[in-house]
């Protein structure tokens, strides 16, 4: 029987905030691909930046419960943010990017104004309707944004002054590792911080959380608002390293594949999102290989099958064969 | 303007056909079904298979589409989507989602990515000026107000008058209670689910010539479904159809008055709604 | 007689609540006493609960107020009266499944203490609430169970976190309902003991059936009937109220032996 002293309890609390051995290999090897691997530098660059857009729908949909068809929006909101500040106002990435994720912070502050009324459907529907309202807008106001074309031409100056962005992708991929980790570190902290078990107790509880003192609407707002400063980074990180912007960037496909992925790593465990993106990025290249067409089609499949087997199942394979 | 007018209420008419079974569904069955546009877009492509290959007139086809989409979603409801009722809503959205992506993508596969054409019969093409052309009625979409003013009185009298529209209403109101009185709840379930997506399938073939049809239609329709849902609630049928009205108005007017903004008036009309009144424009008070 | 100043902590004054045609909280004034171990009781469906949801703001009322330490509360969010010290339990559980009791302490306690909204540091960084926690655990006995998640814990254990969560809240008034509802006999004394050792400047409001646990410990007793208070006295009082044997047992009986 252990003796369940102050230390004991201290570190039962701390224990899950500790960094494991596991994730420091596993930021190591990611950071050494670019380099090690040159000629996949640019997939890397892409995959960190889906990974990042997946860890800020982790947020919303693992810790906020916020079922968003929508998260797109802040994504092409970052990007378009971002290229048109590097267009006319100073090709500095690294601005760029603190002005892309105020802006989307204050769209998404907008955005959960109305979110946290209403029922899950007017969650749904509020969440894509933004998304389709800026893809509209970008599509109409084509003096401003390209239109259909897309906004093109987008020259970056040297991160810090001093890295030039390569056509190998080098720099872009470590410039957007660096903001992955940098972000994955931050939320990292903050979910294991008195705050973030708020939010955890208003995902299990709402009633009882209320019941507690916690502002639920408040928590929620906050995260949904940090949530989606992620996703415009990410959108940001698109826009400066393939230097250029278009609309699919708010199409529906966009939320709904991330949502997938997100789905596939795991929800609420923080490196879902971050290895949803590799495994998506993996199925999609060899099922695309395979029948390029119809790409839609097996991923239907997956997702009806995934659903009826049960969403925790498939992290859990011995769990196949039992009914 | 009343040419506008008229082509709206048409257009907003063919919306509620369309979406009523949605909003039953969601209120029945607290199901959030994304898929529901894949029905009406079977009942599209039946119609265009049947008038095609088979020759069968298009009067005929109607009735048709609805039988068929009908007793197809009679098998899905018993078979895969009863299992989901009691899933949480993010697992239904991704259900759906792949159901509609499956059947977005069989279509392409077995029909062709192209626009469909409707060969309308002869006594329905044309056009009625009145006014001196203040109000032209195109004689199709008067045909279209007509069917769905037909079905929607159908639909009121069936859920006002009828044993199976109180026990429907019973179970929308409180599903367990409702089973607790001796409703068979899952029958309901199924027959309202089977006419919902007839309607969807009818709405799709009497559609497809004002809407256009193409196996994209279930995604991009979709959102106008949902809308009309959101809006007009899902604890009656007239908030459904006045919101649909509302909304096949306003977008007609929209993209005759303001092309540049095109949809962008309606996403925005629905935010504002929505903000306004999140439970939707026309919910009864009390209940949940 | 005592001439003593009563304080009153808690009070409802013509609470009402209206569904339609029914009155399920019928022109309630209740008067909780600084210090008082006070019961609420009445027959199933006697809005009990609906009184307690009003109370906490979970319900708005048709017409009435609530006073919290002579201040009115009645336009305040539910978490906003917590943060005044108006505390409740719940009839069934309300817990945090995917947390342990430590972890689920350790959150409310950093919450009272206001650090809720802090993301600088770590959950259990902080002595303080590592040791208020601690206490906790020790009081409601839930040292053995304190790193199993909550969803696996056993009934009687969860009925004690219910109560240990709403005294990490410091409450000034704790409105406990149906503390021992469904807790096995064995777990019951545990329970009851941690009730009647509650520190005496919190005021109890205490919803329960179990007659013999309302004779024990309230020294005043509310009778609650179809929304309304039907009498309201001490225990000797209510036990030999004719209208209240009436209601309860349906024919003359004595309530209490002896």
């Amino acid at each position: 029987m252990r003796s369940n002293s102050h230390q004991h309890l201290q570190a039962s609390l701390l224990r899950p905030s500790r960094l494991k051995w596991t994730e420091f290999l596993f930021w190591g090897l990611v950071f050494l691909a670019p380099w090690v691997v040159p000629g996949h530098a640019l997939m890397v660059n892409e995959m960190a930046i889906v990974a990042l857009f997946a860890l800020s729908l982790d947020l919303v949909l693992g810790y906020a419960g916020i079922v968003s068809l929508g998260h797109a929006a802040f994504l092409g909101f970052g990007a378009y943010s971002a290229a048109l500040f590097a267009k006319h106002i100073m090709p500095d990435p690294l601005v760029g990017l603190c002005f892309a994720m105020a802006t989307t912070s204050c769209l998404g502050a907008l955005c959960a104004l109305t979110i946290l009324r209403g029922s899950d459907l007017t969650r749904l529907m509020v969440t894509l309707g933004m998304a389709l309202i800026l893809l509209e807008l970008a599509n109409k106001l084509d003096w401003l944004t390209g239109g259909s074309d897309g906004l093109q031409g987008v020259l970056m100056g040297p991160l810090l002054g001093r890295f030039e962005f390569d056509l190998m992708g080098q720099t872009a991929a470590t410039y957007s590792l660096t903001i992955l980790l940098a972000s994955f570190v931050f939320v990292r902290h903050w979910v294991h911080s008195p705050l973030g078990a708020t939010v955890k107790a208003v995902r299990d509880n709402r009633l009882r959380a209320m019941a507690i003192g916690i502002n639920v609407n408040a928590r929620l707002a906050v995260v949904y608002v940090a949530a989606a400063s992620l996703a415009g980074a990410a959108g940001a990180l698109m826009a400066q390293t393939t230097g250029f912007a278009s609309l699919d960037v708010f199409a529906l496909d966009r939320s709904a594949d991330v949502m997938l992925m997100l789905v596939i790593g795991g929800v609420g465990w923080l490196y879902g999102g971050v290895l949803g993106a590799v495994a998506f990025k993996l199925m999609h290249d060899v099922i695309a290989g395979i029948t390029p067409q119809y790409w839609t089609f097996w991923i239907g499949l997956f997702l009806v099958v995934l659903v009826l087997v049960g969403r925790e199942r498939l992290l859990k394979p011995w769990t196949w064969w039992r009914s | 303007m009343l040419t506008i007018l008229f082509d709206g209420i048409a257009y907003g008419m063919l919306l509620f056909i369309l979406a009523v079974g949605l909003s039953v569904t969601m209120g029945l069955m607290n199901f959030i079904n994304l898929a529901h546009g894949a029905f009406a877009m079977a009942g599209g492509y039946l119609t265009v298979v049947l008038m095609q290959r088979f020759g069968v007139p298009f009067l005929i086809c109607l009735p048709l589409a609805f039988l068929a989409t009908g007793f197809v979603g009679a098998i899905m409801e018993r078979s895969l989507y009863r299992p989901m009722y009691a899933k949480p809503h993010l697992d239904q959205v991704l259900f759906s989602i792949g159901l509609a992506f499956m059947s977005v993508s069989a279509i392409d596969y077995f029909m062709g990515s192209q626009q469909q054409i409707m060969q309308l019969p002869e006594m329905l093409k044309g056009r009625t000026e009145l006014w001196d052309g203040a109000l032209g009625m195109g004689h199709y979409r008067l045909f279209i107000i007509a069917i769905c003013a037909a079905l929607t009185l159908a639909l009121q009298y069936v859920l006002a008058k009828t044993t199976f529209g109180s026990r429907l209403r019973a179970s929308v109101d409180d599903s367990r209670v409702a089973a607790g009185l001796g409703i068979n709840v899952n029958s309901v379930f199924a027959i309202t689910f089977a006419v919902g997506s007839g309607l969807a399938g009818l709405g799709g073939a009497l559609g497809a010539e004002v809407l256009g049809l193409d196996p994209t239609f279930p995604l991009k329709f979709m959102v106008y479904f949902l809308i009309v849902v959101a809006v007009g609630g899902t604890s009656s049928i007239t908030g459904p159809l006045l919101a649909a009205l509302l909304l096949g108005i306003a977008d007609v007017a929209g993209k005759y008055y303001v092309p540049k903004l095109g949809a962008f008036i309606v996403y925005s009309l629905m935010l504002l709604i929505l903000l306004w009144r999140p439970q939707g424009l026309f919910v009864r008070k009390g209940g949940h | 007689m005592d001439v003593v100043a009563i304080v009153i902590v808690l009070e409802t004054r013509g609470l009402l609540k209206q569904f339609g045609g029914i009155k399920a909280t019928d022109h309630v004034n209740l008067k909780l006493a600084q210090g008082a171990r006070h019961a609420l009781i009445g027959p199933n469906g006697a809005g009990k609960t609906t009184l307690i949801n009003l109370i906490t703001g979970v319900l708005p009322p048709t017409a009435g107020q609530v006073l919290l330490e002579g201040v009115e509360i009645s336009h305040l969010e539910p978490h906003q009266r917590v943060k005044k010290g108006l505390v409740r339990t719940f009839q069934i559980n309300q817990l945090f499944d995917s947390m342990t009791p430590l972890e689920t302490l350790a959150m409310v306690v950093s919450q009272q203490m206001k650090l809720g909204r802090q993301c600088w540091q770590s959950l259990g960084q902080s002595s303080k609430v590592v040791e208020r926690c601690h206490e906790l655990l020790e009081l409601f006995r839930l040292t053995q169970v304190h790193n199993q998640r909550t969803s696996q814990i056993p009934y009687g254990k969860r009925r004690l976190l219910e109560m240990a969560i709403a005294l990490a809240c410091e409450p000034r008034v704790l409105l406990l309902d149906e503390p021992v509802a469904g807790v096995p006999a064995g777990e019951r004394e545990e329970l009851l003991n941690t009730v009647a050792a509650l520190p005496q400047q919190v005021s109890v409001l205490l919803i329960e059936h179990d007659m013999d646990l309302v004779f024990e410990f309230a020294d005043r007793i509310t009778v609650l009937v179809n929304g309304a208070v039907l009498t309201e006295g001490t225990p000797q009082e209510i036990a030999q109220d004719e209208r209240v044997k009436a209601v309860y047992l349906g024919h003359s009986e004595v309530l209490l032996h002896g």
